[in-house]
């Protein structure tokens, strides 16, 4: 009989994971619940108490027309980064893998956007972006008055879609890259040799065989650009002109951090989370059968 | 759960503090404050020539870079019990600390520790905004300015002026004048959230008309805004009428260039800005633009009051122990000597917060030599109008960052949008508030000190 190293009860394996279930815990769970707790309280914020206010906080926060603003806002620049980052990387990638010139530069740099942080990224955007100094001032110089997000809130909501989306490009060049590289080359050969030229061979082979890959990202994208974007938001607009670029998670971050109102950004983050995960649970659902796993 | 969390984390502290080095006989405490870049190397100056100047204690000062970022430290490490002995805490956040009681009042402090402080030494401008409605001091201004206009002096002198407007009809007049002269941004602002408070906070003190009921919400937590009543709203349209002829132009960050640089560089003649600038303008002018400052203009027929004091005060927080106090006690008796005044208002833009350190800066010919000469004004624009009067003397308002926030929309969706100024202002004191009542509420059962 063969001999096995096995444990006589779980109490072992139990210890094993005990300190990953405590980091777990104290990192995760416990601040999620103080939220869920607040969410319904009004916390001061030295920690003097708080009073029991029910649901007053989301009732407060669905009867401001300016919040589902803000809901509405956070949609489009979730859907338009998430647009713009994808296709772009997806482009960048099925180049690289046709390993143009330079490709082998291409995979090591087109990471580093991710890694930059937010704030410095805002920063050197806002420098690029600004409508009287920065590169762009040259679109100014030609037709005056077309470029300012200083000023125009759909400028601003571009400018602010655009520098996330170079963010995420990088991130997700590198899994789209991966994802390529792993396609069997016989196919693209065979298909080569039967006369379909670069295009079609990606439309009907290359990009049926990255659908999970596409599903994922596009289900990380949406999700990063729900909570990813605070950093950017408060270096390059502050959330203006005007409200235009005041996304969910901004107000979060400034309602709670500046503003010191614990218990209304605690309920905006509950809100935020249901929504989230509501629109990961219908990508799932109607998209997802459209994914082919093998 | 939170307390079990807590002792947790005292027991800790404690800990750490047993196996740290064995006790030096120095008294070491912390002092946490929110400026960064050159002020903050200026804060760790003053500190070093406290530990220098005595044995006994040692203050170690940590900026924490910004006041936001400040306050959420101290808050975030009080609640866990790692508080540092001083904390600053900016103007908008004063009223929050007041209610929490997390504090050691800086009165009773000084009494406790053996000093006699004269309080009635500092500015009634400065002194009131932070005192209690009772008018005892529970903190100790520390880097203290208020909003002066700068012009520049030889635009001036091209449509044939010497010297600043006194008037907002004068500098009505003077914008058209510049702008006529060729000048492409006769005057620079900004309605971001940072940059309101001389547009609106200040223009209300100077004009003696309260910002919110109850004495600017001095008197009561049940204080509604008024702004979107008074002689604010002119001052707004007649704002957003510069604005359309081009004769006021917003600068900011995310147009390419601040007004304040905008002003350094020549390009824009008038700004309205904290005399904390002085010292940074004077540094970074450019060759050959010649300006000075003056106090903020007030409409005709109105009776000048004193402009409030911005910055913040530096606070004593609960639950250290007596030798740490009396570190404190000594390190805020020793930023109150003169010389300390006239170092720190050198170094700074910042004015000394005390008549006797004024005095003294008078006395050693501070005011007349020519990168400082200009910031009496900030002096005579905080003392206008006498401590007793019935004007608000600050502001005590909840969520009063979230309320500058308000103000700064609505005044965005004026000039951005072209909404109309009074429903957008009203709009705005609505907005504001909901937040003053939810502020209310957070703090039921409380009363204002």
């Amino acid at each position: 009989m063969e001999k096995r190293a096995t444990f006589s009860s779980t109490t072992i394996g139990l210890l094993f994971v005990l300190p990953m279930l405590v980091l777990m815990f104290v990192f995760f769970y416990w601040p999620s619940g103080q939220a869920l707790y607040w969410a319904f309280t009004l916390e001061q914020p030295w920690g003097g108490g708080n009073t029991w206010v029910g649901l007053q906080n989301f009732r407060q926060l669905l009867a401001d027309p300016y919040y589902w603003g803000a809901i509405g806002r956070s949609l489009v620049f979730g859907l338009g980064s998430t647009t713009i980052a994808m296709g772009l990387a997806l482009v960048l990638a099925l180049f690289t893998d046709r390993e143009l010139r330079g490709h082998k530069a291409y995979r090591s740099v087109f990471i580093w956007p991710y890694a930059i942080a937010a704030p410095a990224l805002g920063l050197a955007f806002r420098f690029i972006l600004a409508p009287e100094a920065g590169f762009l001032s040259l679109i100014n110089q030609v037709w005056p008055g077309l470029w300012n997000p200083a000023l125009d809130g759909k400028d601003a909501m571009i400018a602010v879609i655009v520098a996330f989306s170079w963010k995420y490009i990088g991130y997700n060049f590198i899994f789209f890259l991966s994802a390529l590289q792993s396609i069997p080359r016989s196919l693209t050969e065979a298909a080569a040799m039967d006369g379909s030229g670069p295009l079609r061979r990606m439309w009907d082979i290359q990009l049926p065989l990255l659908t999970p890959t596409l599903f994922f990202l596009l289900v990380i994208n949406i999700t990063e650009s729900f909570q990813d974007s605070f950093g950017i938001i408060d270096i390059m607009t502050q959330g203006g002109p005007a409200r235009a670029t005041e996304l969910m998670v901004y107000k979060i971050y400034f309602d709670g951090f500046k503003g010191l109102d614990y218990s209304g950004a605690a309920a905006q983050s509950i809100i935020l989370m249901l929504l989230v995960i509501l629109l990961t649970i219908v990508q799932f659902r109607f998209i997802e059968r459209r994914v082919h796993y093998k | 759960m939170n307390a079990k969390l807590s002792s947790a984390f005292g027991t800790f502290a404690v800990a750490a503090l047993l196996a740290g080095p064995a006790a030096a006989d120095k008294t070491k405490i912390d002092f946490w404050f929110g400026n960064s870049g050159d002020i903050a190397k200026r804060v760790q100056e003053q500190c070093d020539r406290f530990n220098a100047s005595q044995t006994d204690y040692e203050v170690v000062c940590t900026s924490q870079g910004t006041y936001d970022a400040s306050l959420q430290n101290t808050i975030a490490a009080f609640r866990a019990g790692q508080q540092p002995t001083i904390a600053q805490v900016s103007d908008a956040g004063t009223l929050d600390i007041m209610l929490s009681g997390a504090y050691y009042p800086a009165n009773k402090l000084m009494t406790d520790m053996g000093y006699t402080v004269d309080w009635t030494d500092y500015f009634p401008g400065i002194a009131n905004y932070y005192a209690t409605s009772k008018g005892e001091m529970y903190s100790f201004p520390f880097n203290s300015s208020t909003a002066l206009l700068y012009w520049n002096k030889d635009a001036f002198a091209k449509i044939g002026k010497d010297h600043a407007p006194k008037t907002w009809e004068e500098a009505a007049a003077d914008f058209k004048a510049l702008k006529a002269a060729g000048y492409a941004c006769p005057l620079a602002f900004n309605i971001s959230r940072d940059e309101v408070w001389q547009l609106g906070e200040q223009f209300m003190a100077v004009h003696g008309e309260p910002m919110a009921t109850k004495r600017n919400g001095f008197e009561g937590l049940d204080a509604e805004l008024t702004f979107n009543k008074g002689k604010w709203v002119q001052f707004v349209k007649d704002l957003k009428g510069w604005y359309d002829n081009g004769e006021a132009v917003i600068k900011s960050k995310e147009t390419g260039q601040t007004f304040i640089e905008a002003f350094a560089n020549g390009d824009c003649q008038v700004i309205l800005t904290s005399v904390g600038d002085h010292g940074n303008i004077g540094r970074t002018a450019k060759e050959g633009v010649n300006w000075d400052v003056a106090m903020l203009p007030v409409y005709e027929g109105t009776d000048r009051k004193s402009s409030f004091v911005g910055g913040a005060s530096l606070w004593v927080l609960n639950g250290k122990s007596e030798p740490e106090y009396k570190a404190a006690a000594a390190f805020f008796d020793f930023i109150a000597k003169p010389e300390e005044a006239l170092t720190w208002s050198t170094v700074t833009g910042y004015i000394p917060v005390r008549n006797s350190g004024f005095k003294y800066l008078n006395e050693q010919g501070f005011y007349d030599k020519a990168p400082y000469k200009g910031r009496e004004h900030a002096i005579a624009s905080l003392t206008a109008s006498s401590a007793e009067d019935p004007a608000p003397q600050g502001i005590r308002l909840g969520g009063l960052l979230q309320i500058r926030q308000e103000i700064s929309n609505g005044l965005q969706s004026i000039f951005v949008n072209n909404e109309d100024v009074q429903t957008a202002l009203d709009q705005s004191a609505e907005r504001g508030n909901q937040i003053l009542r939810r502020f209310e509420q957070t703090y039921q059962g409380k009363t204002l000190p």
